[in-house]
């Protein structure tokens, strides 16, 4: 069992949690994954790594409540367990001799930008972070990337706060201003990840995507996760999460990561009506 | 009363109807009764050169655990195997009796005879134990070392078993949230059910092997920390082969394609085939099953149990399936149609293009080609050659590939000192040791995908070499 040592509501949908497990909090490394599940006949979920405290022993997960499995983990408490916690899974993210780059987060996936942008501010790189929402109360993490940034761009869709517009807007300036970044990360929603890489290879600039797909085990055991990249099949969970963005079929994946649609609205349908009764 | 039973044929295994079962995912075979496992034992003569033995990969003592059972004495029987198998109740299921222990036996020689159900009465025996005689194994008092296994699996366990058994303090490690391997995994609950799986393991503990799940070796902790930081003497990988096949033709990331591994860890692990299950799984109308071995069949039936119309297509011949023939003729009894001679090319889309409509991406069907057998290749198999123009289109929306494994690079990618062979297997020698010393492998993960009986005997021998290891370094 894997104590929640804390709990924190970061949007309306996103929730972010420490999680006690000393094995897993020893090894992680930013761009890995752990797999977890809530309860002992749950499904098992696939969530990137956040952060972790090595001397606490905790490991940080942030998630967003999309479907029956993360309603049921935002419906615990710190002090309570979950009953497994694998990892760390997946390659951790190349960094090494990285001196100037530029991370784009969107949305939920800004909380796993953000250790990627931190290990790289450590280790001295130029940051430039450019992170999107829908609208301004979706918003995270923004004060921890601005600590770690030497350049920050926020934008919403809706323009209620920052610029509004996509990441792309900014991303595709900078080039064109004859910006040279070492190399651009970028992790969040496929369709916005597809974008960026577009507007990157316009220019060259290497690219990378963190691809967080459907899988069962996390250590190739089920081939679930299987992504075309360069004209090859590749498994997310152990030849990545991270990809060269130039090379990934991103139409592919976004039609993969729909296959259980109609099984994960009914979940959430089902989870939804079970909370209105308890509320009646 | 005769001595002998001479009936030359075995005592039938009693089984859930076929149309009853393709429907369900109770056990198919129900097990002998006491009175039928008394009558099947007193069909063993005892015959003095005992090559039931030989060919058993764990070499349990056949003829003295059938004597015992002819006498009435299970219990007896019991204790006989259980000093050379760790997982009986496992093996009566899944072993291929038909090629190894009953394969040899003398009552099997003669044209029209069978041999005796030496894999029946061993369920049997087994099963017999787990119900009646609740009695906890005793652990052995400690050596002073430890011995971690890596893998839950029939090698693992075994090893574990074996060792625990020897004095050695055993921690097992497991990448996935329960013990078993492919035990769990893999080998659906209507031919293995769960529950008895977990009651072996439950055994290994009471002999006070310890079982860490949630912990993929080579990631969260390396071999070499095994033995380093955390004074393991030695250790046993017995890590499988889990890393699925495809076919690299046009369509095979489309969706409703799925590993055989896939769609079987969906049923079994996560129990998808419940429809209360929190994980989903694929319920095709017609699927098509690429490949004719065990876990083709399993995958085939278990699709059938799902509510589909299922396709078995295999590239050559009925006589070339290399699946047990027990398995085939369950799937033929449950339905199952078998497209033999038959290879895929290509799997097809919907004709949807709009991306956003739900049926955009999905299989229509499995594009075919008709093959006929040529020259025998060097495994002995006559390779199947395609008939030009003989292409066609079977209209299915699920396709299972099943087309073997290989192991999992994982252990190899983090642990750079370990020698491999071609295909990722770790290399051996005949006791299992590896290129980095006090650690030994055996089952899968050496040999690429097998048996659960020769993964066992792996096992086995590997606890007698580290055995011999540890005591050796220590003198």
């Amino acid at each position: 069992m894997y104590q929640i040592v804390a709990k924190k509501s970061l949007n309306p949908t996103v929730t972010q949690m420490e999680i006690l497990a000393p094995f897993v909090a020893k090894k992680a490394k930013a761009g890995q994954f752990v797999i977890l599940r809530v309860d002992e006949d749950g499904e098992r979920i696939p969530l990137t790594v956040a952060g972790y405290d090595r001397e606490k022993g905790t490991v940080t997960i942030i998630f967003q409540i999309v479907g029956g499995t993360t309603k049921r983990l935002n419906e615990k408490n710190a002090g309570e367990y979950i009953p497994d916690f694998v990892g760390p899974l997946g390659k951790p993210t190349h960094l090494e001799g990285l001196k100037k780059v530029c991370v784009v987060g969107g949305g939920v996936g800004c909380a796993i930008a953000l250790p990627v942008a931190k290990a790289l501010c450590e280790q001295g790189a130029e940051v430039t972070s450019i992170v999107g929402f829908r609208s301004k109360d979706l918003v995270i993490l923004e004060e921890e990337f601005k600590n770690c940034s030497s350049r920050f761009c926020m934008m919403t869709d809706d323009g209620s706060y920052g610029r509004a517009g996509n990441v792309c807007v900014p991303l595709k300036e900078m080039l064109e201003n004859g910006e040279r970044f070492d190399e651009v990360i970028t992790i969040g929603p496929l369709i916005m990840m597809k974008f960026v890489c577009l507007t990157t290879k316009e220019y060259g600039v290497k690219t990378i995507a963190s691809m967080n797909p459907i899988m069962i085990d996390g250590t190739g055991m089920c081939g679930g996760c299987r992504l075309t990249v360069g004209g090859k099949m590749k498994f997310a969970c152990v030849d990545g999460p991270e990809f060269d963005g130039h090379e990934i079929d991103f139409d592919e994946a976004m039609s993969r990561s729909r296959t259980y649609a109609d099984f994960e609205t009914r979940e959430r349908e089902t989870a939804c009506n079970l909370f209105k009764k308890e509320v009646e | 009363m005769a001595k002998f039973n001479m009936s030359p044929l075995k005592n039938p295994m009693p089984t859930q109807d076929p149309a009853v079962r393709n429907g369900n995912f109770n056990e198919v075979a129900l097990g002998y009764s006491a009175e039928t496992a008394i009558e099947e034992a007193k069909r063993c003569i005892a015959c003095k050169n005992r090559p039931c033995v030989s060919a058993c990969p764990v070499n349990i003592q056949i003829p003295e655990f059938i004597a015992k059972v002819a006498e009435g004495d299970f219990e007896g029987a019991y204790q006989i195997i259980a000093q050379d198998s760790s997982l009986p109740a496992v093996c009566g299921r899944v072993c291929p009796q038909e090629t190894q222990c009953e394969g040899k036996c003398t009552r099997g020689i003669k044209a029209g005879c069978e041999a005796v159900g030496i894999g029946r009465l061993e369920r049997f025996v087994a099963d017999w134990h787990n119900e009646n005689n609740p009695v906890q194994p005793i652990p052995a008092p400690s050596n002073g070392h430890k011995v971690a296994v890596v893998g839950s699996g029939p090698a693992g366990l075994t090893c574990a078993g074996d060792l625990a058994k020897m004095g050695y303090e055993v921690t097992v490690f497991e990448a996935l949230h329960v013990a078993g391997g492919v035990l769990v995994y893999g080998i659906p609950e209507f031919r293995l059910p769960k529950a008895i799986v977990q009651k072996e393991v439950e055994n290994l503990k009471a002999l006070g092997v310890k079982i860490e799940t949630n912990m993929v070796i080579g990631r969260v902790l390396t071999i070499e920390e095994l033995k380093e930081e955390y004074g393991f003497d030695a250790v046993f990988i017995g890590s499988g082969a889990g890393l699925p096949k495809f076919m690299n033709i046009p369509g095979e990331s489309l969706k409703g394609v799925y590993s055989a591994n896939e769609f079987l860890t969906r049923s079994n692990l996560m129990k998808a085939y419940r429809v209360d299950s929190r994980t989903p799984i694929q319920r095709g109308k017609c699927v098509a099953v690429v490949g004719g071995g065990n876990v083709a069949m399993d995958a085939a039936r278990t699709a059938k149990r799902l509510g589909a119309e299922v396709h078995i297509v295999y590239r050559r011949g009925e006589e070339e399936l290399p699946a047990r023939k027990e398995e085939i003729e369950h799937a033929k009894e449950e339905g199952i149609i078998f497209d033999l001679l038959t290879n895929p090319t290509r799997i097809l889309a919907t004709e949807v293009t709009d991306p956003r409509d739900p049926r955009y991406g999905w299989v229509a069907g499995i594009e075919c080609i008709r093959m006929q057998l040529g020259e025998a290749d060097e495994s002995g198999r006559r390779s199947p050659v395609a008939v030009a123009g003989s292409e066609f289109v079977l209209p299915v929306d699920c396709v299972i590939m099943s087309l073997g494994t290989s192991p999992n690079p994982l252990l190899k990618d983090t642990t750079p000192a370990l020698e491999t062979l071609r295909r990722g297997e770790i290399a051996v020698d005949e006791v299992g040791k590896t290129s980095i010393e006090g650690v030994y492998c055996g089952g899968d993960a050496a040999t690429g995908a097998a048996t659960v009986i020769k993964a066992m005997g792996a096992g086995k021998v590997a606890a007698k070499a580290i055995d011999e290891y540890i005591r050796g370094k220590e003198e």
